[in-house]
């Protein structure tokens, strides 16, 4: 891990109401059906993102594009800890969610071409889908709104005094938006069941958290509202499940709002037509080689014989063959009806 | 199959590149994420990087090449067990399958999704505008009957919104109030006056003063199918949260495709109290009816409180409730009804008249109902319709006042530029044109900041003269 995972510990206030700051939990060594699986749906979420680099740049994709190559475990690790029920809620870069929240990638690919069968028939794109069914509350594009909105889900959850915990995910970015903060406060206050994940790619669209964040360490972003949280390995599949079970366990128990700062990093730039000139080739090429999710997952299986190169290379090819096949519907499937413009407004 | 690589688009408005350099040669191979060649835009140069794992067999395009269009092949990869000399051999394959009924993929791109872009950049002719699908016409439902021998109870709009929210409440346990002051306070302007004690403080909570961050919990609450009702101490300060308003409460429905909307009242006082200036006497009536995905109510009576602020309760949309501080204190007939409630988007014909209509709403209507009276003395014949609604607009009932009056003056307290009454006269003067005996006489506050003195204060704000001026003026009485 290039960053180091800063270790929590226990610590008292000067008040001497003891802050639970909770230490990041050793990570819990996967079996072989855990890894296998952590593998085929960080694999399916990366050949995904290719693929729609690939059909942006043939133009069958337009508008803004954020792909989450490089970020696969975080979701990955965490979908593997939630139950049934728990919500999602992300801003734009929300593709992998998406498929880790078992949605569908025709649905899916089809949304980013803007065609009839997308999930929102092409009316939202990239930046907004949704789907009740599989709890994924979107798909935000405006950096920070989307933070408000999984307090709110927390909220309904209290409200229903229901078990289900909101998995609200942002970026260092929004990290640094008020109402993050208004937020954290009502959820705190309230004792709201939901995690907030802070995917901590060191970049706010082309600037570093040292240029933007007057506080790097986005796990004590909490601090002046007594939430609790914890840095972790977010290039790691096993520590992202293990944080995310820990955080779980804490909101489920009544215990309130938990932050996750997951270290991860994005390969490809902020969106499409972003040169990412911010940041060094050498840099990317370090965290792709050293710590890439995938790559750290089949050097696992592979050195425990879990699996033998071809029988990943199968995985592979199923991965493939779910890709090509979204890509091809999201081509062929016609664009919305001309009078879809005026449908949806209001109920 | 050899798998051609194409030249691609790197932003949403990029036709063609130079290919500045290869960063793999011929023979190399390349795994999916690798880095094979460098591309100049006007704004950047940007990376490719190859989609697929292969060996580059051949590059179609040499480095330094200029002016290279969108979707040509820049290069051919070959797959296990293939070799240059595959080739060409049954035309080598795009990477995507087939490019739908096209010649090339980029046109494909055109005919499909890409057609957005050029029309974003070249305007359309009108034959192309005629072929925008017309809007559906929303039809409101007529007031309900009140039957006969039904007593009427003299209420405040204070209390006729409180009993509304109350009797919501009861109703539904999915509807609870959210806001500064509305528990243990009991309101700032006690609307909330008791609702704390008959429903407890999970369904009456007091929140933070965070307007952004409360309205942005009570849309997400909303998305999760609770039917919030956040109150804003005043519309003034929903500024802060018009974000949240717009952005996530109104766009989320289409953006959704249907899916998923937010079924959430926004209400509190809106406009000028007295003597509060300029950041807390704004009339937000225009603004929020810009949004396409919103309802906007502003009532003026107390029974018309009651009855739209229940429907806008079971309404599964957002809607904004617009109140003013001066007209909590009046009192109307409200009938005793077990389940008063009224159609949004319907106007209601306060007074009927046959020499000039005066369309107003809200705090509005005071000026109207005074300045029919006073014209009732010089016998004016004025038909006073109150649009309760601003968004959807009953505009039928409008041009039907104006094809029979022939005159038309609006009145509001916000702002004169871009007002409702602009919309009004517009859409009057479109639909009913040849009806119109005099020009359409807008009357709003004026153009100014709220002052605090109190005779500029009055100044600022319509006057009853004002109103008496313009019908004068329509019907050439002057």
């Amino acid at each position: 891990m290039a960053q180091a995972a800063r270790k929590s510990s226990a610590k008292t206030r000067a008040d001497g109401k003891s802050q639970p700051y909770p230490t990041a939990p050793k990570p819990a060594d996967f079996t072989k059906e855990q890894e296998l699986a952590a593998y085929r749906g960080m694999l399916l979420i990366r050949r995904f993102e290719e693929k729609a680099g690939q059909l942006y740049g043939m133009g069958f994709i337009g508008g803004f594009c954020h792909l989450y190559i490089g970020q696969e475990a975080v979701v990955t690790g965490l979908k593997m800890a939630m139950a049934d029920g728990d919500q999602m809620i992300t801003a734009y870069r929300d593709h992998g969610h998406m498929l880790a929240m078992e949605m569908s990638p025709r649905g899916v690919m089809a949304e980013l071409t803007g065609r009839r069968g997308g999930y929102s028939k092409g009316k939202g794109g990239s930046m907004h889908m949704f789907s009740k069914e599989k709890n994924f509350y979107g798909g935000h594009g405006i950096v920070g709104a989307q933070v408000s909105l999984g307090t709110g889900l927390a909220f309904a959850n209290r409200y229903r005094d229901n078990s289900a915990v909101s998995l609200t995910f942002f970026g260092d970015g929004a990290a640094n938006q008020g109402q993050v903060y208004e937020s954290f406060n009502m959820a705190s206050l309230w004792k709201l069941p939901v995690i907030y994940v802070i995917e901590n790619n060191r970049y706010a669209m082309g600037t570093s958290v040292a240029r933007s964040s007057a506080e790097t360490d986005f796990s004590q972003r909490g601090a002046s509202f007594r939430i609790p949280g914890i840095q972790v390995d977010g290039m790691d599949v096993r520590a992202v499940k293990s944080a995310g079970e820990l955080a779980l366990e804490h909101c489920r128990t009544g215990k309130g709002p938990i932050i996750l700062e997951m270290l991860t990093y994005r390969y490809r730039g902020h969106s499409m037509s972003d040169p990412a000139k911010y940041r060094t080739k050498e840099e990317v090429q370090k965290m792709r080689s050293e710590h890439d999710p995938i790559e750290q997952v089949k050097a696992r299986v592979i050195d425990k014989k879990w699996a033998s190169e071809d029988e990943l290379k199968a995985i592979d090819k199923e991965v493939r063959d779910i890709v090509a096949d979204s890509a091809d519907f999201a081509q062929t499937d016609p664009e919305p009806d001309a009078s879809e413009l005026w449908t949806d407004i209001v109920h | 199959m050899p798998i051609e690589i194409l030249m691609p688009a790197l932003s949403p408005t990029m036709e063609e590149g130079n290919l500045a350099k290869w960063l793999k040669s011929e023979g190399d191979k390349v795994t999916a994420g690798d880095v094979i060649a460098e591309i100049e835009t006007d704004k950047a140069t940007m990376e490719v990087e190859a989609v697929d794992e292969g060996t580059l067999g051949k590059i179609l395009i040499p480095a330094g090449s200029e002016g290279v269009k969108v979707n040509t092949p820049i290069a051919v990869l070959l797959q296990d067990g293939e070799s240059a000399a595959d080739i060409g051999r049954n035309g080598a394959a795009p990477p995507q399958a087939k490019p739908a009924d096209a010649d090339t993929p980029k046109q494909a791109a055109d005919d499909a999704g890409g057609k957005a872009r050029q029309s974003a950049e070249e305007p359309t002719a009108n034959k192309d505008a005629a072929k925008v699908p017309a809007a559906p016409k929303a039809e409101a439902a007529a007031d309900p009957d009140i039957p006969a021998g039904t007593e009427m109870v003299s209420t405040t709009v204070r209390e006729a919104l409180r009993d509304a929210m109350a009797e919501e409440m009861r109703h539904d346990q999915d509807v609870f109030v959210m806001g500064e002051e509305v528990a243990e306070y009991q309101g700032a302007y006690k609307i909330t006056q008791g609702l704390l004690q008959e429903f407890g403080p999970r369904r009456v909570v007091d929140t933070p003063i965070t307007e952004h961050g409360f309205a942005g919990v009570g849309v997400g609450a909303a998305m999760a199918g609770l039917k919030p009702i956040v109150e804003f101490m005043t519309f003034n300060f929903a500024m802060q949260a018009i974000d949240q308003i717009v952005n996530s409460a109104a766009k989320t429905l289409y953006m959704s495709g249907g899916q998923m909307g937010a079924p959430i009242v926004f209400r509190g006082p809106n406009g000028a109290a007295a003597r509060v200036a300029a950041q807390h006497s704004q009339d937000y009536a225009a603004w929020y009816s810009h949004i396409p995905g919103l309802k906007v109510i502003q009532p003026y009576t107390a029974a018309d409180a009651k009855g739209l602020l229940k429907a806008a309760i079971r309404d599964p949309n957002p809607v904004i409730f617009l109140e003013n501080e001066i007209l909590y204190g009046h009192s109307f007939d409200v009938p005793k009804l077990d389940d008063f409630v009224l159609p949004i988007g319907k106007a209601r014909i306060h007074k009927a008249g046959k020499d000039v209509t005066l369309v107003s709403w809200g705090i509005g209507m005071t000026y109207a109902v005074k300045a029919e009276a006073e014209l009732a003395k010089l016998g004016i014949d004025v038909e006073i319709v109150d649009l309760r609604t601003i968004r959807p607009m009953d505009l039928d009932t409008v041009i039907a006042s104006v094809k029979k009056t022939n005159r038309l003056v609006v009145v509001e307290e916000g702002y004169p530029q871009s007002s409702v009454g602009d919309f009004i006269a517009n859409q009057v003067s479109q639909r009913a044109f040849d009806f119109l005996d005099a020009p359409v006489i807008t009357i709003a506050g004026k153009d100014v900041p709220m002052p605090y003195a109190a005779n500029l204060e009055k100044l600022a704000l319509p006057n009853v003269g004002e109103v008496i001026e313009a019908v004068k003026a329509v019907t050439y009485r002057g």
